[in-house]
């Protein structure tokens, strides 16, 4: 994604690499997501002894080929959507992101940034309040799963990084979201 | 540790020369509403005794000036019976013949010590048939602007007893979207009418709320270049800037003081935004708010001893307008009517409460005028999704964003509703004026 090639320019002209790596890391889409899953499946089988809580969610062998798919398919959700001024959940989104929670408690070294946006109505500022509130909804979801805080970070975009152009009620829609990255 | 450790930062002219930007959008005036009976004026193109072309066409800018404030019309040269430029040459008959109410006439100058121009004016009362003012500028020919700005400055002055807003600048915040992962975001710096627009900073990440010091020297903004909201303060005449926050969470909505001694802004470090004040001098960081709801958008009243601010704390999420006290802590709600209420600003007065409105769920946010005293509302503009106001240093008018089509565009309208005139760009989203306060 172009964001992180002129975060990585501007971050090590200005920080420590240290932080450069940690903040980096976390570059999951669709497809990595499931991806890192299945390596992830192997490294707690070969070392499932240090964690002992981690080692039934995160192996492939306690599931059915049809629960694999479900999985793999939530964590292919990495984009939730809002109503119009709200933050609340979608009953799907909470479905999906108990299985995004397990990936991370699976791989304590991941971290999710979590975006969250907001719709052209109303002013900027208060808008990322709004990004903000949205972001921290799912934030807040991951950790009541058992998720650490530190493989947590939320950052709100407002109005400023729409998906969708246009003044209808369909692209506003598109707009007010929060981003897995 | 009350604030992260200053670091000055050069990384702007890095990332200027990295990026390529599409090019300046260069704004430009057009008047869609001006006052009933606009005062006539006879601007007569001033004589130049010099070599070669000028520049700038000084009268031409003049002119413009002044029939973009609204207030003015000018008389066509075409018209003009004679084209006086000294007041040897006056009579007063020809231009009362040609219904004009004052007269302007002047002379530029090659005073022959390198570039330096003299331009010596001479504006009249037609009606009384005498001089009300003339002064000689000098400047070099590259300042030919300036000056055209400061005569239309003093005539504004002289005529409507105001002071003239002309030789001030604004920021503004343009974006150009390449696709849905990438756009370019500038941070511009223009004359007030649009003119002479140079880019400050260039990002591939959000830049938001600009804002100037009230010397005019420095500016704030929000920038997004480390992927991550944070406060940045920007010296105009050198270039150089500090970062100044680096706060986990929303680091937003800087505003300087009338005094130039502190920056209120909005921080969401410890869980929800709240408005801060940050003393620039000892780095002291305040909590000045500190509620559960969002608590956004802070302000400064004229007498630097309270902050207007947005908050939702009425519940609903309908965001309403609140002040509160920096001695006491003391908050007092403003605003009742309408379902939205945000983005509030005082005017000098300290009685008239400009914001962003909405009126009910379905109706279009629109600037509003709220008379604090007694209560009433008056809608100020008619444009679509109108938000980002921006109040010029003579508070006659006030630039904001507002939507045409599916483009951002610049507006400004008169604190009295009267004269409102766009300013369109060539090509992107322009957005989130700020107006300069006076330079001198």
């Amino acid at each position: 994604m172009q964001t992180y090639k002129v975060f990585k320019l501007g971050m090590a002209l200005l920080l420590s690499l240290t932080l450069m790596a940690c903040a980096s890391s976390d570059t999951d889409d669709m497809g990595d997501a499931s991806e890192s899953m299945d390596t992830s499946s192997d490294s707690s089988t070969s070392n499932g002894g240090s964690s002992a809580t981690s080692s039934g969610a995160g192996d492939n062998g306690g599931l059915t080929a049809s629960q694999v798919r479900e999985r793999d398919n939530a964590l292919g959700m990495t984009v939730f959507y809002f109503e119009f001024d709200r933050s609340d959940l979608s009953a799907e989104a909470r479905a999906a992101l108990v299985h995004h929670a397990n990936h991370l408690k699976d791989n304590p070294s991941t971290s999710y940034r979590l975006e969250g946006h907001a719709d052209e109505r109303g002013t900027r500022e208060y808008n990322l309040a709004l990004g903000e509130r949205r972001a921290q909804a799912v934030e807040r979801y991951l950790q009541v799963q058992g998720v650490a805080s530190r493989q947590l970070e939320t950052i709100s975009y407002g109005e400023e990084n729409p998906v969708a152009t246009g003044t209808t009620e369909a692209a506003y829609a598109r707009n007010r979201r929060v981003e897995l990255h | 540790m009350s604030i992260l450790g200053r670091k000055l930062t050069f990384i702007f002219l890095l990332v200027s020369s990295l990026l390529s930007p599409q090019g300046y959008a260069q704004l430009q005036i057009v008047i869609t509403q001006g006052v009933d009976n606009p005062v006539q004026i006879a601007i007569v193109p001033f004589d130049w005794n010099g070599f070669g072309l000028l520049e700038e066409n000084v009268t031409d800018i003049v002119s413009a000036n002044l029939r973009n404030s609204g207030e003015f019309a000018s008389i066509a040269e075409e018209n003009m019976l004679s084209t006086p430029h000294e007041q040897a040459d006056v009579f007063f008959r020809d231009w009362r013949f040609l219904g004009a109410d004052y007269l302007l006439i002047g002379k530029i100058n090659d005073t022959g010590a390198g570039s330096a121009l003299q331009v010596q004016y001479e504006l009249f009362d037609v009606l009384r048939e005498e001089r009300i003012f003339d002064e000689v500028l000098s400047g070099s020919r590259n300042q030919l602007r300036d000056v055209a700005h400061t005569i239309s400055d003093n005539i504004f002055e002289q005529v409507t007893g105001v002071k003239g807003a002309f030789a001030t600048k604004i920021l503004y915040v343009t974006s150009q979207r390449v696709n849905e992962d990438l756009s370019y975001y500038q941070l511009n710096l223009s004359d007030a009418d649009g003119g002479r627009p140079q880019v400050l900073l260039n990002s591939q990440e959000p830049i938001m709320s600009p804002n100037w010091s009230p010397d005019g020297e420095q500016i704030a903004y929000v920038s997004f270049e480390s992927t991550r909201p944070r406060i940045y303060i920007q010296d105009l005449a050198t270039g150089t800037r500090e970062q100044i926050t680096d706060f986990p969470g929303i680091n937003s909505s800087p505003v300087f003081s009338p005094d130039g001694t502190k920056l209120a802004m909005v921080l969401s470090k410890d869980g929800n935004p709240d408005v801060y004040v940050l003393d620039l001098r000892t780095d002291d960081l305040r909590r000045i708010t500190n509620h559960f709801a969002i608590d956004t958008e802070p302000s400064w009243t004229p007498d630097s001893e309270s902050l207007i601010f947005t908050s939702e704390r009425g519940g609903n999420s309908r965001p309403q307008l609140y002040q509160v006290s920096l001695e006491t802590g003391w908050v007092e709600r403003l605003t009742f009517q309408g379902t939205y209420n945000s983005k509030g600003i005082m005017l000098p007065d300290g009685v008239n409460l400009l914001m962003v409105h909405r009126e009910s769920a379905s109706d279009e946010y629109h600037l509003a005028i709220q008379n604090i005293d007694r209560g009433t509302m008056r809608i100020l503009t008619d444009t679509a999704l109108d938000e980002s106001p921006s109040v010029a240093p003579n508070a006659s008018m006030v630039i904001y964003a507002s939507k045409a089509g599916n483009r951002g565009i610049l507006n400004a309208v008169s604190i009295d509703g009267r004269v409102k005139f766009q300013l369109p760009s060539a090509q992107g989203d322009v957005r989130e004026p700020a107006w300069s306060p006076f330079f001198d």
